[in-house]
Order: structure tokens, then sequence, then C-alpha cells
């Protein structure tokens, strides 16, 4: 019996997306549609169609990465809002390197233009993470503010310095074609940058657990006054942090120029990056975790397409339960296993038998 | 290069684009000073904005409408309090779920209830409404007081705000929620009534923005109208210094940045109209930068109050 309940405690963060998901069906039937067949057409489509899989790989990269993005400060004690900013910041650093710089060996030359996505991303963020770590200013505010900074400036960069020649709306010309990330699931749109992002998941995971610098990493963001005593420099240690999210972010940007749009749009993001602080939340920031949720919120924005044709649900539906997702998995992760009801009756059973057991003892 | 006609007209403009942005970021003032960010802000606008069109939509009355998107604000904002005040979930979190279900379900709905495309015929809504005397005094009359009825109702929110929260003891009880909430219960302040209640009054004044955008100024639903202003609104508090009055002023600051990109967007296309856009948020980081130590937040905003907790 306790197994069980506590089971049905460790599990809590998929009870909460069945409800949030029973939550949407109401909202279908309102609308006169059957859930069921909606959201049989919703994942079918987005998880077992070979093009709607490719379509939700697509919005895995971006989303991903921000995911991680986010994840990796928060270990470090830091609240990264900025990962829209990031994308736009690493999408622009990305487009120049691959429009200016000549054209050389392109696995290098392709290298070079992913790390200067991740460039951008990491040196958006280090502000954030400077003017906390030196002044003390909240990196929540910094970070949220640096989003529409940063959109601004793809924005004029595309329709300004960078347009290309009649576009009817601001882009840049195309990057060469060498520079052009592989795919993976022919025909469909979804390139490497999905694999790169995953890798990069066990990777961090590895070197959050494993590694001195994980240590830091983590321990500043635990506690830090202990990390001061155990020779780390906190500060130096906090602004790394965010640039190592805004690196990952950057790249999800940079992949979306290589790999999906193949030039510089203003505007081109339909908010990963928000969606990247929904994930990292979901996974409880632990990097193995985020591609799991990565995936299922890919999958919910590619499948709302396949709904809305199949059933004619609206798939403005899904932005709502998405919400509702994240509502019910955040009240979930609040409800702690010992101080619920469940867990105290337990505990006092529990109290019960401790106090039995000596008895037992004594009459055997 | 710009004449008095245009500065005048830009002024006018200003003021309009300024309304929705102060209502939501003076709410917000009073919620981050009982020490609860509100990341929810743009969702309860487009909460209230619905909330609007529907009121207006079923009883023809755009008084009624105000209501509701007051309201459906309110809501949205005891959802925050419930999250982030009762069950503890990081109040960033809640606000941009908050956020997340608003933006679908308004669209949802609005589809639902509207009809196909989402907008409505248009709405019954006010109109300006000149303050006989004081709009005949020459520039400034036009300007200010020739405005509709919600604009006044501005006027009026923000001195009484500034009596609230400095003059009052409620505000006292706010204040001293928002910088130490521990000291403030054990000297009997109810610190959860207090935060649950902020979080609701700012619901409400975010609805009111939202509904203003509605009832005054496009007079339809849209998907997704509030269109960032909710973003805004936060950047202006911050700029405001947390203090109603500044605040009012600084949300006037980003409503004349809007009115002259747009102008420039039409009058000047060679002089880019991000910078304008852009404005707003460059100023607030800088004035968090330069102006540090004089301006900082409410100590505990951003927190989660325990009673059992040690710290």
């Amino acid at each position: 019996m306790v197994r069980v309940v506590q089971f049905l405690f460790v599990t809590k963060t998929i009870w909460a997306v069945v409800l949030a998901l029973l939550v949407g069906s109401i909202l279908m039937l309102s609308a006169g549609v059957n859930p069921l067949y909606a959201y049989a057409s919703l994942f079918g489509g987005a998880f077992f169609d070979y093009y709607g899989f490719g379509a939700t790989l697509v919005k895995f990269s971006p989303i991903l990465l921000a995911g991680l993005a986010v994840a990796i400060p928060l270990r470090g004690g830091l609240f990264n809002v900025g990962a829209e900013g990031q994308i736009y910041m690493g999408a622009l650093f990305c487009a120049i390197a691959a429009l200016y710089l000549p054209e050389f060996y392109w696995p290098l030359h392709l290298l070079v233009c992913a790390l200067a996505g991740a460039l951008g991303g990491a040196f958006w963020a280090a502000i954030a993470g400077y003017l906390k770590a030196y002044r003390g200013i909240n990196e929540v505010i910094v970070t949220l503010l640096l989003n529409y900074v940063g959109i601004n400036i793809v924005s004029y960069a595309a329709g300004g310095p960078m347009i290309e020649e009649g576009a009817p709306y601001p882009y840049s010309p195309e990057i060469p074609s060498s520079l052009f990330l592989p795919h993976i699931m022919l025909p469909t749109d979804a390139h490497a940058g999905a694999l790169v992002g995953v890798l990069l998941a066990v990777i961090l995971a590895f070197v959050l657990k494993y590694t001195t610098f994980g240590f830091a990493l983590t321990t500043v963001g635990s506690n830090p006054q202990a990390a001061k005593y155990a020779g780390i420099h906190v500060q130096r240690q906090m602004v790394v942090t965010m640039a190592l999210g805004g690196a990952l972010a950057g790249l999800g940007g940079a992949f979306e120029i290589l790999g999906v749009k193949y030039r510089l749009f203003h505007m081109f993001s339909p908010g990963y990056g928000f969606d990247g602080i929904v994930v990292a939340f979901m996974a409880g920031a632990n990097p193995i975790l985020v591609p799991i949720a990565a995936l299922f919120f890919s999958g919910l924005r590619s499948g709302a397409q396949f709904m809305q044709r199949a059933s004619g649900v609206d798939s403005t539906v899904i932005d709502a339960i998405q919400g509702l997702v994240v509502i019910f998995v955040a009240a979930s992760l609040a409800i702690r296993f010992g101080e619920s009801r469940w867990g105290k009756l337990l505990a006092q059973r529990r109290a019960l038998d401790d106090q039995l057991t000596p008895l037992e003892k004594k009459n055997a | 290069m710009l004449d008095w006609m245009i500065l005048g007209d830009v002024l006018r403009t200003s003021l309009r684009l300024m309304v929705p942005i102060a209502f939501a970021a003076l709410g917000g003032v009073i919620c981050e000073r009982s020490g609860v960010y509100n990341v929810g802000i743009e969702g309860m606008m487009l909460s209230g904005a619905f909330g609007a069109a529907l009121g207006t939509f079923l009883t023809g009355s755009p008084v009624a409408g105000v209501m509701v998107g007051i309201l459906l604000g309110a809501f949205g904002g005891a959802i925050l309090a419930v999250l982030s005040i009762r069950l503890n979930v990081n109040q960033i979190v809640a606000g941009i779920a908050i956020n997340l279900v608003a933006l679908g379900l308004t669209a949802f709905l609005a589809r639902l209830i509207f009809g196909l495309d989402a907008t409505t015929k248009t709405l019954a809504g006010f109109t300006a409404w000149a303050i006989p005397g004081l709009s005949a005094i020459p520039f400034v009359g036009p300007i200010f007081f020739n405005q509709d009825p919600l604009v006044y109702v501005l006027y009026l929110l923000v001195p009484f705000l500034h009596w609230l929260l400095y003059r009052s003891a409620f505000g006292l009880e706010i204040r001293a929620t928002g910088e130490n909430p521990g000291a403030a219960d054990s000297a009997g302040v109810p610190v959860y009534r207090v935060r649950f209640l902020c979080t609701v009054i700012s619901g409400g004044l975010a609805g009111l923005g939202g509904a203003y955008i509605v009832v005054s100024q496009v007079f339809v639903f849209t998907e997704h109208m509030s269109a960032g202003k909710g973003f805004i609104a936060l950047a202006a508090i911050i700029l405001g210094r947390w203090d109603p009055v500044s605040t009012l002023l600084a949300s006037w600051f980003f409503g004349f940045c809007d009115a002259l990109q747009m102008n420039l967007q039409f009058a000047n296309p060679s002089v880019p109209y991000q910078i304008f856009t852009a404005l707003p948020y460059v100023a607030s980081i800088l004035a968090l930068v330069g102006l540090y130590g004089r301006v900082k937040p409410p100590a505990a905003t951003g927190l989660p109050y325990r009673r059992e907790s040690k710290t």
C-alpha cells in the first residue's frame, strides 16, 4: 500500500500532465469535438507519423536547447528568463558569420558559424550574469528585458543593414548552401540540431555530476557561502554559468538559421525561449530529463496542426493545454509527500508500528 | 523637426497608448510591493481584454464590459496568488503559465463565442469626453482633458494609490510584507492575506488595462491583442522604482516612445523605428544599473514566505 501511494507521488508530474489533458478535453467537448479522437490525431500526428515526427523534431531542437539554457543556470542558482533573446542574438551572430566570412573548408566554417551563435547567446546572457554577480541586480528582470532588446536588434538588422535587396519584408540573403545542417529524416526538415541537443544534454548531465566545474556550478547554486569557503570564485562562476546557459540558447538560434530558415528573419522564433522555461521546470532542471519534456512540448506544438485538420478543433486549444500542464505540474511539485495528508497518515502508522515493535519483542 | 502640431498629436497619442500600460504597471507596483512578482500581467491584460469584449458583446454596454474585464483579470490574479502564495510555486513560473493559459484560452473561447475569425463585430465603446473648462486650456487642454472616461479614472487612481501605499495602514502592511515578511508576521500583519489581496488587485488593474484597449481603442477582440504590453508594464514598474507616481511617468515615457515610433514609421522611414521600440527596455536596464543603490526592488519580492522557515 505504502509502495503504491509512494509510486503515485513519484510519478506525480505524469499525473499532472494527464489532469491537464483531461481539463483540455472539457474545452474540446465544449467545442463539440470528441476529445479522444482529437488527442489520438494530436499524438498520432506528432509521434507516429513520419512527416509529423519530422515536424516535431524541427521544433524539438530549439525547445530542447532553450530548456537546457534555463536548466543549467537554474542549477547554479540563477533564473534565466532570457532564452528568447539569447536565441535571437545567437541567430544574429551566426547569420553574420555565415554571410560575411569568406567561404572556407565547410565543416570548419559550419563549426565557426555554430560557435558564433553560441558566442552571441553567451554574450547576451553574460550581461545579466555580470550585473547579478557584481552589481546585485536581479537577473530575472535583466534577462526578461534583454529579450525585447535582442528581438528588436534582430528586427533592425534583418530589416536594415542585412536585408536582401527587394525583399518584401525583413529577411537577409540566403546563407551558402554548404552551411546547411545535414538532414536526419529526409524529406522532412528535421536536422542534426536535434541530435546535437540530445548529445549536449547527456554531456551536461555528466559535467554537472562528475566534474569540478559542475561541482562549482551546483555548489554556488545550492550554497554560495559553502562555495566561497571551498575556494570557488562565486562571482566569476555566476557569470560563467549564465554565459553557458546563453551559449546553449544561442546555439539553438544558430541551428534555426543553419538547419531550417537559411536566412535571418525578423521575429522568427514563436516563443521557443519561453517554452524552454516551461520545459526546464518540468524536468526539474535535470539535463537528462530536459529532452523528454522538450519532446513532449514540441509534440504538442506540431501535433496541434494535425489535430485541427483531423477533428476541426482549433489549434489554439493547445496553448491553453500547455499552460494548464505547467500550472498542474507546478502545483504537483509543490505538494510534498511528507506534508500531504497521505504522507502524514502513513507517518502516523509507521510511528504506531515503531511503538508496537518493542511490545511485540517483549511479548515474544 | 517636430513642430507644435505634430508634438501635440504625438503627446495625445502617447497618452492613449500609455493608459493600458499604466493601469497594469500600477497594479504591478502594489503586487511587487507586497512581495509577489507578477509576470502574469500580460495574461491578465489579455483576459481583461477578452472579458471586456465578452461583456460588451453580451450586454451592449461598455461599462459592463469593463466590469467583466476587471473580474477576469482579477481571477487571473487569484490563480497566481493561489499558486505562488498558497502552494509556493515559483512566482515566475506561475506567471508564465498564466500567460500561456490566457493566450490559448482567450483565442480558443473567442473563436467559439464570437465566431470563426475570432474578431468580433465592432463593439460599443467609450468616446472622448471633454471636461468643460479644463479642455479649453490651449495646447494642454485638448491633450489631457479631451480623453475618454477611463483616462480620467487613471488620473484619479494615481493619487489614490499614492495615499494607499504611503499614508494608509494597509499600505504600511503592504510595504512591510514586501520588505520583511517575517517581521511583518510577528507584528501581526496577515502576510498571506495581504499578498493575496495585492495580487488580486494587480490582476484586476491589469484586466482594466486590457479592457481599455478593447472599449476605447480598437473596439474588437483579436488574438494576443495585449502584444507584449504586459511586459512593458513590468519594465515601467522598474523604471518607476516601485512608486505609483514615478511609474505613471515611466508608463507615459513608454507611451511616448511608442507614439514616436509609430509617427516615425510613417513620417521618416530612414530612422530605424526599432530604436524606439527597444528604448523602454534599454532605459529600464540603464535605470537599474545607473541608479544602483537608490533603485532596489522590495527586499522580499519573488521570495515565497513560509511561516516555519528559518530564514
